[in-house]
């Protein structure tokens, strides 16, 4: 914060901002809310806060007698932290790669590697599904981890060459010349210092990850492997619909992302003011 | 020991090349200064003897061994970088042991040495912050540190002082030459800045377009340039060149240039109508007399000495004055050379003639 703002400027960039948030998390709002209702609180007066009266647990005990629901949860976290794992590694071993070596073709593979944040991947649905059950992978958590793993690449790499290219090569010279091989300095000196940019990606990629519905439901709807989203589209019925239940299961899933999100922004935030101090 | 024998280097990018077959000797515990404009290729040939540069073609020999296929951290050598380099989530003291910590060295005999190199540098009290908590000044010495703490046969710097302003650059300059004496290691220091290489160098080695021009004493380069490049790059400010023709006037030889008659020095053999470059510094000027005449452009005063700035047929000429001046801008001037200071090049090939 350099420049002094007037206070005029000061409450309009706020209230701006605070528009924007209540914006942005009034669904999350109405979810949470709701789900600790009963139905028919629910119906009549969707906006009421759940007070004595119309406070209900119903939907969290249909989800929790619902048997597979911890499983569920298990899977999700299970193919989201192993495909951001993936993600990372790859990602950032690719943008070192790019950043760090001349070779020949680098900018067409930089390209090709950057290509899929333009094509959606689900356009290759068909083609993945019809590999998938080539190598027997339908209802597998493998089969999510290796299409997300895919999916979150291109960005990965992306976002990550960008943000090497500018660690400093004396740094890594410098580490070179202290006898370290690539891979150390790959892992102890760059990134460390892409941290930020490695929290970043994260987020981006675990996000979608998360929330997805579209591939658990082709290439894994077996029990034993559904995702929470895909779980919580058992309430929802072609006529009937428990919203209880729905919403519960709703405001459930959005724990884990919250928790991971904090983690992360954590690092990024330090990761900021690390840069901007100096 | 720390000799370095360089033999026919060479460095292609691609189809480019930017080191044109350069020989180089460099004797155990000398101080070499590489310098040259940006893009002479002083940079490429320290990283190849560091050996971040692969070598195309040509030796590079530190000591007894050959070191071209060597990686890095087996040639013996320690390097100094221009943004210090620094790990920066290790403290000082990890910083500069790091090295030999990788080398697998005992961790009583890294500390011992950590703490001489310590107190060499004056660090002893910073040894356990972070490179951030550190001034330039500071962040350069712990590089520094990390060079002296392997006791390597080679110091390798890479303009390292570029980033530190002015006063501290005089100050550092002084250290690392102190350093050096005390140490007697054999180093090599890349700059752009012809006064470094003047005050630092044993040796200096002037280089251009992937080519040394000269390789000498500071003030053998001062004295007797090779060629115009030389002499117009190692001197501040810098050598005066004009171009001109040797007459003979009265049994006499002088350069003729733009009506004006400049005098040779005695020792000078070049026969008449030559085209020359007529050098001189500026410090072999006086006021008055016969010589180049023009209008005082502008005057600086720059406390010990003077510099004037004459407009001489549309080109500037420089002369720099230990006592205060008087002239004024738009003063009718002319500037007398001193013969036994002149330089005097080729027209063509800029080599020097006398």
């Amino acid at each position: 914060m350099s420049a002094r703002m007037s206070p005029a400027r000061t409450i309009a960039a706020h209230a701006a901002l605070i528009t924007y948030t209540l914006i942005a998390l009034f669904p999350v709002f109405v979810i949470v809310i709701n789900s600790f209702k009963s139905r028919k609180a629910i119906f009549a007066d969707p906006l009421a806060l759940p007070v004595p009266g119309n406070f209900d647990l119903i939907g969290y005990q249909t989800v929790m007698k619902q048997g597979d629901f911890f499983a569920y949860f298990q899977n999700s976290m299970i193919v989201t932290v192993a495909s951001l794992f993936f993600v990372l590694l790859f990602g950032a071993m690719a943008a070192f790669a790019l950043s760090e070596y001349r070779f020949r073709g680098n900018t067409l593979m930089g390209l090709y590697l950057a290509l899929g944040i333009m094509i959606p991947i689900r356009l290759g649905t068909v083609a993945i599904l019809q590999m998938m059950v080539a190598s027997g992978l339908v209802n597998t958590l493998t089969a999510l981890i290796l299409v997300y793993t895919a999916q979150g690449l291109p960005l990965a790499v992306f976002i990550l060459s960008e943000f090497m290219r500018n660690v400093s090569d004396d740094l890594k010279n410098a580490g070179r010349i202290d006898g370290l091989s690539e891979y150390a300095i790959f892992f102890t000196l760059v990134l460390p210092l892409v941290r930020p940019a490695m929290a970043t990606v994260a987020v981006f990629t675990m996000i979608p990850i998360w929330n997805d519905l579209w591939f658990p439901l082709i290439l894994a709807p077996a029990e034993e492997v559904k995702t929470i989203t895909l779980g919580s589209q058992v309430f929802i019925g072609q006529f009937v619909t428990n919203w209880n239940a729905v919403l519960a299961a709703l405001s459930l899933a959005i724990v884990p992302v919250l928790v991971m999100y904090l983690i992360f922004s954590r690092q990024l935030i330090r990761g900021i003011t690390a840069g901007a101090v100096k | 020991m720390g000799e370095v024998t360089i033999r026919e280097l060479k460095k292609f990018y691609g189809g480019v090349q930017v080191i044109h077959g350069l020989d180089l000797d460099i004797a155990d515990g000398e101080f070499v200064v590489l310098v040259g404009p940006s893009g002479c290729g002083k940079s490429t040939l320290l990283r190849m003897i560091a050996g971040l540069e692969e070598v195309s073609s040509g030796d590079i020999r530190i000591g007894e061994r050959r070191v071209n296929n060597l990686p890095p951290s087996e040639r013996d050598i320690a390097m100094v970088f221009q943004n210090y380099a620094l790990y920066p989530h290790k403290t000082v003291a990890a910083n500069m042991g790091f090295a030999l910590k990788m080398r697998g060295m005992d961790k009583a005999e890294i500390n011992s040495r950590v703490v001489r190199a310590a107190e060499i540098l004056g660090l002893t009290p910073y040894l356990e912050r972070y490179p951030r908590a550190l001034s330039g000044g500071q962040r350069q010495r712990v590089a520094m540190g990390r060079a002296i703490v392997r006791d390597p046969q080679v110091f390798l710097f890479d303009e390292p002082l570029s980033n530190l302003d002015a006063k501290l650059r005089v100050q550092m300059r002084t250290e690392i030459r102190e350093l050096h004496l005390r140490l007697k290691t054999t180093t090599v220091y890349v700059t752009h800045d012809q006064i470094e290489a003047m005050t630092m160098a044993d040796k200096i080695v002037v280089m251009q377009g992937g080519r040394i021009e000269q390789v000498g004493a500071p003030l053998e380069l001062y004295d007797r340039p090779v060629n115009t490049f030389v002499a117009s790059f190692i001197g501040s400010p810098s050598m005066n060149m004009v171009a001109g023709k040797v007459v003979e006037q009265g049994g006499v030889r002088m350069v003729e240039a733009g009506g004006a008659m400049l005098p040779l020095p005695n020792r000078a053999s070049v026969e008449v109508g030559r085209e020359v470059t007529y050098g001189i510094r500026p410090e072999a000027l006086t006021a008055g007399g016969l010589g180049l005449s023009g209008t005082v452009a502008v005057v600086e005063p720059t406390g010990s000495e003077t510099h004037v700035v004459l407009r001489v047929n549309g080109q500037d000429i420089v002369g720099m004055f230990r006592d205060r001046v008087a002239f004024r801008p738009g003063d009718a001037l002319t500037f007398a050379p001193d013969p036994e200071m002149v330089h005097l090049f080729d027209r063509t090939t800029g080599v020097r003639l006398a």
